[in-house]
Order: C-alpha cells, then structure tokens, then sequence
C-alpha cells in the first residue's frame, strides 16, 4: 500500500508530463477529463515496462517472461477487485472500456433473463453506451426500454424511479454521475428499492470511479462498469465487476480462446470465473496501466479528493454565474465537478473553436446523451470537466476565454 | 492565434449567422433535402426550386448549427440562385477544395470572392463539415437524396 500523500495540486501536476507544453503558444488548461483523463509518469512507467522488460502473452506460457506478465495482468486484477472491495477476483472482468461492459450485460444476462413483455429501466440521465445496448436487447426479446425522467435542475427523480419499477422491470441500468451534467444519482437508495423486488441493478461508474471511492458490496450493485482512461489509465481497457451469483448463471458473450475448458468440433466446455467472458488474447499492458493509475490513486486521500474538487466545482460555478448570458446546464444539489453551460446567442462549437485558441479544452456537442439534450432543449453544451489536476487558474482561463467569445460574439 | 480567429470569424460571417438570408421553409419547392452533422447534432433543411431548364430559381433553408455552418448556409443561398445545376455542382466543389485547403480553384469573381470568405476554415480541420454541411445538402437535393450526414 502506498503512503497517502497530502495533497498538493501543483505537486499532483508535476506528475503529469503533458503540463509540460504549450498550446497555441498558451498554458494548457486541460478541462475535458471526463472525456478522458491524463496520464500520469506511474501510468506511463508501468506501460513502458510491460513492453520493454516484461512483455510477453498471458497464461499458459511456461516461460519466464510469459509468467511475468501473466503476473502482472493477474496483478492489476487483484488491484481492481481490492480497490472495489469485490469480494473475488473472479468478480473482476477486464473488457475493452465500459460500453463493452454494458453490451456484455445486456447480451449475455439478455439472452438468459429477458422475454417478450419485459422491461428494462433505465434514466434520461444516460450516456448512449448505457441506453443503445439495452436497445438491442430489448429488441432481440421483445422487450421494451424505460426511463426515468429528472427535473429542470437534472435531478434523477425517485418518485418516479419506484413507480416505474414494476414486476416486468428485469434490470436496472443506471449511470452513477451524468457524464453531460454532473448529476450524482443516489445509487445505493436506487440499488436498495430494485432489490427489493428483486431486480439486479448495472451502474455505470464511469465518471464517477476517478472522483470517488465505490465499494461494490456497500452498494450492493449486481453489476459495476467502469472504463480505465478516465481513470488516468490506457485507453483499451475497461472493467466489468458482476456478482458471481450471475457470472455463474450467464452465457459466454464472445467465444475464443481463453474462455474454454475443453474444445471438440462436437462440444465445447466454458471456463468459469472471470475467464468465461474474456475471449482472446486480452489488452495485457493496457490491464498493467489500469492497476497503476489505481495505485496512483490510492495514493490520495479519496475525501481529500473530493474536497478539492467539489471547492473548484463552487468557484467555477460561482465565477461562470457572474458572467451575463451565460447558463449552466445541470445544477443538482449532488454534482461531481462538471459544468455543462451554453452562452446565449452563441453555438457551443464556436465557443469550442475560440476558447481552444486560448489553450482552454472543454468538449461542446451533446456529450453522447441526446435524450438529455432533448429534454434540456439544446442540440449541445459545451462542458467543462475536471480532475484531480486542476487548480483555479484553470478556471480563471476558462472564465476569460468565456469572455473573449463573447466579445468575438458582441 | 487571433489572427486566425479574426480571419474565421469575420464580421460579415458574424452578420450571416445572426441575420441569415434566404432562411425558412417556403410554401412549395421542387427538391428538398436534409443534412445532419452527427458529431455535433446539427441540422440543415435545404428548399430548392429548379426551373424546367435546371436553373435554381429559388433556394432556402432552415436547421439549427454554428455560426459557421449558418453562415455558409446563407451566403451558398445568395451564390447558387440564377445558377445551373452543372454551375452549381461545379461552386460545390471549388467551395471544397478551399476549406479543405487542397487546392484554390476559386475563379477571381465576385462569387469566387464570397466564397473566399470562408476560406479561414482550413486552419479549423475540426470546422471543415460546418462549413460544408448545407452544400452537400443542396449537392443531394440535386440527385434526389433526401438525406445527408458529414459522415
């Protein structure tokens, strides 16, 4: 276990090489990392290394090197299911990021548990990759997909939660925090009212795993997907916690090797444990990445994280509201640090485009949640999301480039 | 940097976005097309009307879409009208070769100087289908396509 350092930003930046350039000749004000994080020099060390001195396939090599990396890729596992607090690493699926993740659930507990009439439940809050998948579930059964609504300030609403839930719900997918607002969904309240008509519940925790500790059996969640590079890991490594309670009792998703007991052209027998849905030589490195960035970030107090961040989220908020015709998008009481906002008379590509020449990085388009965008009425925002690296000069540069569109827009 | 932002963002593209000619849905046309920018989610509806000796006598549109997108919309509307159809596929791709910086093919007209307003987009490659979106909505219009995306 690493020591918990205190926490410094200007130290924490100091671990990330790509502070070290210019863009545009202008300090890189990087606030677009719940699209994807940034990478830190651990990250970087342990992917050089995997390639350069310990590389080899995974399982079943009985030479040196193969065992060294198989090593290491079982390592990073033990690393998930520990940070997780899972109670088997058999719980622990490496997928390819967290829409493979999904698509492995709706595909697989899909086939096993849904039937013509059924319904699956999920929320207006949903990034595409937790509303398409179900889609094409549904339609191979026959069933049909749900949500529940939220309000103007992007509140999931569990009122209604509890009166969509009915005896035709047969899963629950719900996101943790809203990629697009900000919104945290209170998960355990949404995990405790399912299982109480005993439906399991998925919980996309992509943007919330690199902003807050989850404990799996705390929530009590049957399924936990997440995806490593907005977790400061690679990109091409995803993960897929599922209580063994349904691993057992689900179907393969893909077929390959790895994934067997025993093949004839006659019958093939599956692996068990986490083995059965991973087909295929695996994204090794990018697996050793993923257990480094959590090491990393374990290296932090989770609350001493939360403080920084939810103390950044006010005075964006705070600086972003005092500016005219601008309006944030989303304010939930519970918001992790993500402004979405919209300047008035102004497309948010064009705020895009302006502010990129100011070094500022936000992500403007519909954040891949259209019914959201819908149900806000804009076709887009533009979206400021931060991470543990960020510090008030980036959004003092955010609130100036702001300033500069408008004044372009005048 | 401003440079490059001042040559995008030029007052008579500012003037287009926010006052767009030709911009609604007539009463009647006889081609008519959608484009649709799925990166982005917007949108163009082009409303042509073609004369019987395939001359564009009428052209407007609607949607929603950037300053860029809306810009280009409108100064394409008051560019193709009065021409043909071989004139107008033959603008479409002078206008592409422009904003994606292969090569000028622009004639030293007037139209050709309208069309070099936009000419700031090539050092936008992120911006290029903002700029293109309603002409290949007319270029569909044209053969009957009734949908376009920039993908």
């Amino acid at each position: 276990m690493n020591e918990i350092k205190s926490f410094d930003v200007e130290r924490i930046r100091q671990d990330f090489p790509i502070f070290n350039q210019k863009i545009h000749g202008k300090r890189l004000t990087f606030l677009d990392s719940g699209a994807s994080a940034q990478k830190p020099q651990a990250v970087l060390d342990a992917v050089q290394n995997a390639y350069a001195v310990t590389y080899a396939n995974v399982h079943r090599g009985v030479h040196h090197l193969s065992q060294q990396s198989t090593e290491l890729y079982e390592n990073a596992r033990e690393t998930v299911c520990a940070h997780l607090n899972a109670k088997s690493i058999d719980e622990i699926i490496f997928t390819k990021n967290t829409t493979e993740a999904i698509n492995l659930v709706a595909q697989s507990y899909g086939q096993m548990a849904l039937k013509e009439g059924d319904e699956i439940l999920l929320s207006y809050l949903e990034h595409h990759s937790n509303i398409v998948p179900w889609q094409l579930a549904a339609e191979k059964a026959g069933a049909t997909v749900k949500a529940v609504p939220i309000d103007e300030n992007g509140e999931f609403l569990m009122e209604e939660y509890l009166k969509l839930l009915s005896p035709k719900t047969k899963i629950v997918a719900i996101t943790h925090i809203s990629n697009a607002i900000g919104t945290i969904v209170p998960v355990k309240e949404v995990i405790e009212a399912a299982h109480n008509m005993e439906i399991p519940v998925l919980i996309d925790g992509s943007q919330a795993m690199p902003h807050m500790k989850v404990d799996v059996q705390d929530l009590d969640a049957d399924f936990y997907v997440f995806t490593g590079h907005k977790v400061f890991a690679p990109t091409g490594i995803g993960v897929l916690y599922g209580k063994n309670e349904w691993l057992e009792k689900m179907p393969p998703y893909q077929g390959g090797g790895d994934m067997i007991n025993r093949v004839t052209f006659e019958k093939t027998t599956y692996a068990t444990g986490h083995s059965k849905f991973e087909a295929g030589t695996p994204p090794i490195v990018q697996a050793i990445g993923l257990g480094a960035a959590i090491e990393y970030l374990n290296g932090f107090d989770f609350d001493a994280i939360a403080a920084h961040e939810q103390s950044l989220l006010a005075y964006a908020t705070e600086q972003i509201s005092l500016l005219n015709s601008v309006n944030i998008i989303g304010q939930a009481k519970e918001k992790a640090a993500i402004i979405s906002f919209t300047i008035e008379g102004v497309h948010p590509h064009d705020i895009g485009t302006i502010v990129d020449q100011a070094g500022v990085a936000v992500r403007v388009g519909h954040h891949c949640a259209q019914p959201l965008m819908d149900f806000f009425d804009v076709p887009s925002t533009a979206r400021a999301s931060m991470a543990l690296y960020n510090n008030r000069e980036d959004i003092d540069a955010l609130v100036g480039s702001i300033k500069m569109v408008q004044e372009f827009f005048g | 940097m401003m440079e490059s932002l001042k040559e995008l963002y030029q007052e008579v593209i500012l003037d287009h976005s926010r006052h767009p000619r030709n911009f609604g849905k007539p009463e009647a046309c006889t081609h008519e097309a959608h484009g649709y920018n799925p990166l982005c989610g917007d949108t163009v509806n082009i409303y042509l009307s073609l004369s019987t000796d395939e001359v564009v006598e009428d052209l407007f549109f609607d949607g929603k879409g950037c300053a860029i997108s809306i810009a280009s919309a409108s100064m394409m509307t008051e560019i193709l009208k009065n021409k043909t159809r071989s004139e107008t596929e033959e603008i479409f791709e002078q206008f592409r070769n422009l904003v994606t910086g292969d090569k000028d093919t622009v004639p030293e007209t007037e139209d050709g100087e309208r069309l070099r307003v936009l000419a700031g987009v090539k050092q936008f490659p992120m911006r290029v289908k903002c700029a293109t979106l309603p002409w290949h909505a007319v270029h569909s219009a044209l053969n009957d396509q009734t949908d376009t995306t920039t993908e």
